[in-house]
């Protein structure tokens, strides 16, 4: 008998239909994965399996059998006996799924006395187990400690403590890793594997990122608009895929489409040169170096990679380049681009957050027109057939003129921003995480507008990312970034094909199987 | 080790910054108000004393004048200000007795009345958010959440007003003069605990309705928690936080509220006596007053501030 | 990478739809002020009788069909009294928010865009204004300036100053910390057309809701002024005035307190109920 049998399940959102005849089957020890962008409904899927969706949703029919108990038709009572301990949840984000002002051991020890445990040393020496058997050392002053003093990637193994921490027979892991850097998600993945392994318990992986759910997963689930696109045994799938779709996510995903490498064109004279970038912030009294001594050139009309991890300075890096910081010491010299004013004109900005860096008040014409306001570029009737004229290059729809960015999509807001950013007609673009935030379908395409945008207009990027294999897909040169170094600058070619820095490689190693 | 002499270190300057700061503010009110109180158009000694049954002459009334302020005014702010820390205040222009005697017959009372109502308020606060947020039912949660609103719209002198004419003409439960101790104190209290009582349930409900959002409840859930555990151990924990910077704030309004209560119920308090300074223009008495209140406001925000690390994990960091 | 759980996904996608509830907007707030306003303004409207000559042999009559609020002591309609004396209570209130609202509002904008010193200096003032608890720091300034309307008025509004002072500059800062801003000056703006055409509009927005939040409560301090005595004079029918006559006859007519009281906490509730939804449809534009 299988595990968990979900049968056509359809969930609401005050009354609008968001899952339907959603139907799967997880084995005892089984890995399965739902595959899906945002709004495709997959973490509301496995929100209805253990009933807990918010307050405005409801399942509306279908069945979830744990086992031989149909826990649709239970109470929320009778719930919170399965909840915690015959089935765990390791949730999204980490820094925000731990309560902030309760310590790390008493948030472990609390899912054991819900469920009957009471004796204080038997649940302290329980804990301080479970804290051992997730990876992380010195478990005493571990459960001492609260959330805001641990790491991103520890607080996502007390996450993971939390959920084994009965051994339940099910796992239900929502994007356990999404916001987590490259290296440390690989840990994690690793990690429920091997207590996968040890205890046989199964998981079901919902997560946006096809390459994490080919590496990891025996069974997939491919969700679109609250459906079942397709579904089978994941390496079948991966081989043969039969819906349309599930063909566009599989090009579509920088991890797993090996494309040809951009191969710089022959030296032209640089755009950009950064040399020996010094960066220091004060936090309290000692400084803080987010960039020590970096150096790196961008030939004209080419895109060069700022690559790392959080916290390795490539941000700060970007905003001294569009200055937006001062270089504690260093010097940025972008060819050709004038001081002051003007040097707004040379160089432009792409924020990573399309929905932060558009003012919601103002309409799309106004946005794009701003720049060219600014620089006081013609009269309203020019401006005005710029503006078309823009946001038809970065193949917006004219009516989105009189719309505001509320209105629009996530990939339209960042074209937008994109719009907005060649208003000025720049020759250097600096792109923050510029496709970060996107879904994968939508982060193809705005990966191919600024292809096309480089090849007719010239222009050079500076293209900032934690995404390795985005940066193979879009760039000529790499540099990549640890603790505010350069360890490593060359071409993309050289850099992935033959890495010489053990950071590389390791950065290389988290990328999911297919690539290399 | 070194590590906790440093951190003592931090939280000793943390805690004499703040505590400067708060004497900084202290000063400023003081000075502002005895600046402002020296402009006055209005003449407290002529208003008492040019009455012709008194019979003085002018010359009479300057030295009488002078006894009140004498020298310089650069040098009279001076004394005042020496006074003040020495905590004298003065003389009441109005009755000539000590500034600190009228304070003290009426401190006492006003601080009987006030701390009664601030933590009936507290109770009646934390009921209403409580089963407002708890409840399931829509409109239970509508009706019992838009009570503070309610409470905050209802002019405090018209509700003790409404109170008497209730419990003491109608219902005839509580005796309009006379009656014991307590029995005076129980409208009073009543009167100025609710308009404490609703700024302090709607921060409560809101920051539990927006604590309720944050990632981590889904998780306590899925634990297997019950609604009343997460709101309990978890929310209401998180929600504190905000509703006590409320709170600290309210002090003022309690202040006010007891003018205007002790004014209804006929109470000789501080309310009382600052009534009685302003329609006086006895300045020494309000400007004692008003610092004694702003030291008070200064205080109990102080102890909030320097409460919140002890609550809040994230801040001991921080400060 | 970090994808701050995709915002169009399905658990946001309930709290995206609007309420039918909250679509109408507080209709019935905004007729309550319309009917007082139009009280102020057409008075011989609502009511035939005279606020001011009595009848004496209609004296302390409860309310009936002729007198829906009943008379008071000297035989005047208390009706005719409450809708005439809502211009006091009306423009009084408009007063103080103006004085709060334009004193505070500038205090906060120039400390929150000028930043620095200036901005540590406007904030310790305004520290001060708000450690003196609003009713004495109004009784300070009535003792400075005398007692009547305009200086009432005056008085609440300097009470209101440091609430607008401080929310106008935590706007300003938090909308100057926004990546919308940043990219305004990538965009080449300077600091006048930046301040202007994006942290104005912005930030504005719940100072708004403050105003009309500080409406109602301008009007409850108002009334309290006037019925300690400090407020308007006898026999100007003021809301909180009419309050106070009542009290000598709470033993035996308890209509003379209570509607007039009914009436400022109707005013009150329905300018806080527009504050509320002035600032919620605040919240989803800034979303």
């Amino acid at each position: 008998m299988s595990l968990l049998e979900v049968r056509d399940l359809a969930v609401s959102y005050d009354g609008r239909r968001a899952v339907e005849g959603v139907s799967f089957t997880v084995e005892p020890g089984e890995v399965v994965a739902v595959v899906g962008e945002s709004g495709s409904g997959k973490s509301t899927t496995a929100h209805a399996i253990i009933g807990l969706l918010p307050g405005n949703a409801a399942v509306e029919s279908g069945r979830v059998l744990l086992g031989d108990a149909d826990l649709a038709t239970w109470s929320q009572r009778r719930l919170r006996t399965v909840r915690g301990a015959r089935v765990g949840l390791v949730p999204q984000d980490p820094s925000t799924s731990l309560d902030p002002v309760k310590t790390v051991g008493a948030q472990i020890g609390e899912v054991l006395r819900l469920h009957g445990r009471r004796d204080r040393r038997e649940v302290r020496a329980r804990v301080l187990d479970l804290l051992a058997r997730v990876g992380l050392p010195d478990p005493e002053t571990r459960a001492r400690q609260y959330p805001h003093e641990l790491s991103g990637g520890m607080r996502q193994r007390v996450l993971i403590a939390i959920a084994i921490a009965l051994g339940p027979s099910l796992i239900i892991a929502d994007e356990p890793t999404s916001a987590l850097d490259a290296t440390v998600q690989r840990r994690i993945l690793d990690l429920l594997d091997d207590l996968r392994a040890e205890s046989g318990t199964a998981v079901l992986l919902v997560t946006h990122d096809l390459g994490v759910a080919a590496g990891r997963s025996d069974h997939l689930v491919v969700m679109k608009d609250g459906g079942i696109v397709e579904q089978g045994r994941t390496s079948e799938v991966l081989a043969a895929p039969r819906a349309e779709y599930t063909r566009r996510l599989l090009a579509d995903a920088p991890a797993l489409s090996a494309r040809p490498f951009r191969d710089p064109p022959a030296a032209d004279e640089p755009a950009v040169v950064v040399r020996d970038l010094v960066r220091e912030f004060r936090v309290g009294r000692r400084p803080f170096r987010a960039v020590d001594g970096v150096s790196f050139e961008v030939a004209r009309g080419t895109t060069h990679a700022l690559v790392g991890e959080s916290g390795s300075g490539k941000t700060t890096t970007a905003r001294t380049v569009v200055r937006f910081a001062r270089p504690t010491s260093g010097t940025v010299t972008v060819t050709g681009a004038p001081d002051g004013r003007g040097f707004r004109r040379h160089v432009q900005l792409v924020h990573q957050n399309p929905y932060g860096s558009l003012d919601p008040r103002q309409t799309v014409g106004e946005i794009v027109e701003e720049p060219l306001r600014n620089f006081g570029a013609g009269d309203r009737a020019t401006r005005r057939a710029r503006v078309a004229d823009l946001v038809e290059r970065v193949a917006l729809p004219e009516d989105v003129l009189t719309r505001r960015p509320r209105e629009l999509s996530g990939g339209q807001r960042q074209r937008v921003a994109i719009a907005r950013a060649l208003a000025a007609g720049p020759e250097l673009l600096v792109l923050d995480e510029a496709v970060s935030a996107l879904d994968v379908t939508v982060q193809a395409q705005i990966l191919d507008l600024l292809d096309g945008l480089q090849r007719e207009l010239g222009l050079t990027y500076l293209f900032i990312s934690h995404d390795l294999a985005v940066v193979r897909q879009i760039s000529h040169t790499v540099s990549v970034m640890n603790e505010g170094r350069i360890v490593e600058t060359g071409t993309t070619r050289q850099v992935f094909t033959d890495p010489r820095h053990p950071y590389t490689r390791e950065l290389l190693a988290a990328i999911p199987e297919p690539v290399r | 080790m070194v590590l906790l002499r440093v951190e003592v270190a931090a939280v000793t300057r943390y805690l004499l910054s703040r505590v400067g700061q708060a004497a900084l503010v202290l000063w400023a009110a003081f000075t502002a108000g005895y600046l402002l109180l020296q402009l006055l158009p209005g003449d407290a000694i002529l208003i008492k004393f040019q009455n012709p049954e008194l019979g003085l002459s002018p010359g009479q009334i300057a030295e009488i004048r002078s006894y009140y302020a004498p020298g310089s005014p650069f040098l009279d702010y001076l004394r005042t200000l020496t006074g003040f820390l020495h905590g004298s205040f003065g003389y009441s222009i109005d009755t000539g007795t000590p500034v600190v005697e009228r304070l003290g017959e009426a401190l006492p009372e006003t601080a009987r009345l006030a701390s009664a109502a601030f933590l009936l308020a507290l109770v009646i606060a934390v009921v209403i958010a409580f089963a407002g947020s708890h409840s399931r039912t829509s409109w239970i949660r509508g009706a019992l959440l838009s009570v503070p609103s309610l409470l905050v719209a209802v002019p405090a002198f018209w509700l003790g007003i409404l109170l008497i004419q209730v419990f003491s003409f109608r219902l005839r439960l509580m005796p309009v003069i006379g009656g014991s101790e307590l029995q005076q104190l129980v409208l009073p209290v009543l009167t100025l605990a609710v308009p404490v009582s609703a700024p302090i349930a709607q921060v409560l409900a809101s920051s539990i309705d927006e604590v309720s959002t944050q990632p981590f409840v889904p998780v306590v859930a899925a634990k297997g928690a019950s609604r009343w555990w997460i709101l309990w151990r978890h929310v209401a924990r998180n929600a504190v936080l905000p509703t006590m910077t409320v709170a600290g704030l309210t002090f003022g309004e309690l202040v006010a509220g007891s003018v205007v209560t002790e004014t209804v119920f006929g109470r000789n308090g501080i309310g009382r006596l600052t009534e009685q300074a302003v329609n006086a223009q006895d300045t020494p008495v309000l400007l004692a007053v008003v610092v004694l209140a702003a030291g008070a406001f200064v205080l109990v925000n102080l102890v909030v501030d320097l409460l919140f690390p002890v609550l809040d994990p994230r801040l001991r960091a921080a400060s | 990478m970090r994808r701050p759980k995709a915002r169009g996904g399905p658990a946001s996608r309930g709290r995206g739809v609007r309420r039918p509830k909250a679509r109408g907007g507080p209709v019935l707030a905004w007729a309550v002020i319309a009917v007082t306003l139009l009280w102020a303004l057409v008075p011989g409207l609502f009511t035939g009788h005279d606020p001011l000559a009595g009848v004496p042999a209609e004296k302390l009559q409860p309310p009936d069909w002729h007198h829906p609020f009943g008379t008071d002591a000297v035989g005047r309609d208390l009706f005719a009294r409450v809708v005439h004396g809502s211009v006091h209570s009306l423009s009084g209130a408009l007063v103080a928010v103006a004085v709060g609202l334009l004193a505070g509002t500038l205090l906060g904008l120039l400390a929150g865009s000028a930043g620095g010193v200036l901005d540590e200096a406007v904030m310790r003032v305004v520290d001060v204004l708000l450690s003196v608890p609003g009713l004495l720091l109004a009784l300070t300034v009535i003792v400075l300036l005398g007692p009547g309307t305009v200086n009432a008025a005056v008085a609440v509004g300097v009470g209101s100053v440091a609430a607008f002072a401080r929310l106008s500059r935590a706007e300003v800062v938090r909308v100057r910390r926004t990546e919308y801003v940043e990219a305004a000056f990538g965009s080449g703006g300077g600091f006048a057309a930046v301040l202007w055409r994006h942290v104005l509009p912005n930030s504005l927005g719940p100072v708004i809701a403050l105003a009309a939040l500080q409406f109602g409560v301008a009007i409850l301090a108002l009334s309290t002024l006037s019925f300690l005595g400090y407020g308007a004079e006898p026999p100007t029918p003021e809301w909180g005035l009419l309050i106070s006559e009542g009290r000598n006859y709470l033993a035996t007519s308890w209509w003379l307190t209570t509607l007039p009281g009914a009436v400022v906490v109707a005013v009150v509730l329905a300018a806080g109920r527009i504050s509320r939804s002035v600032g919620r449809e605040n919240g989803r534009e800034g979303a």
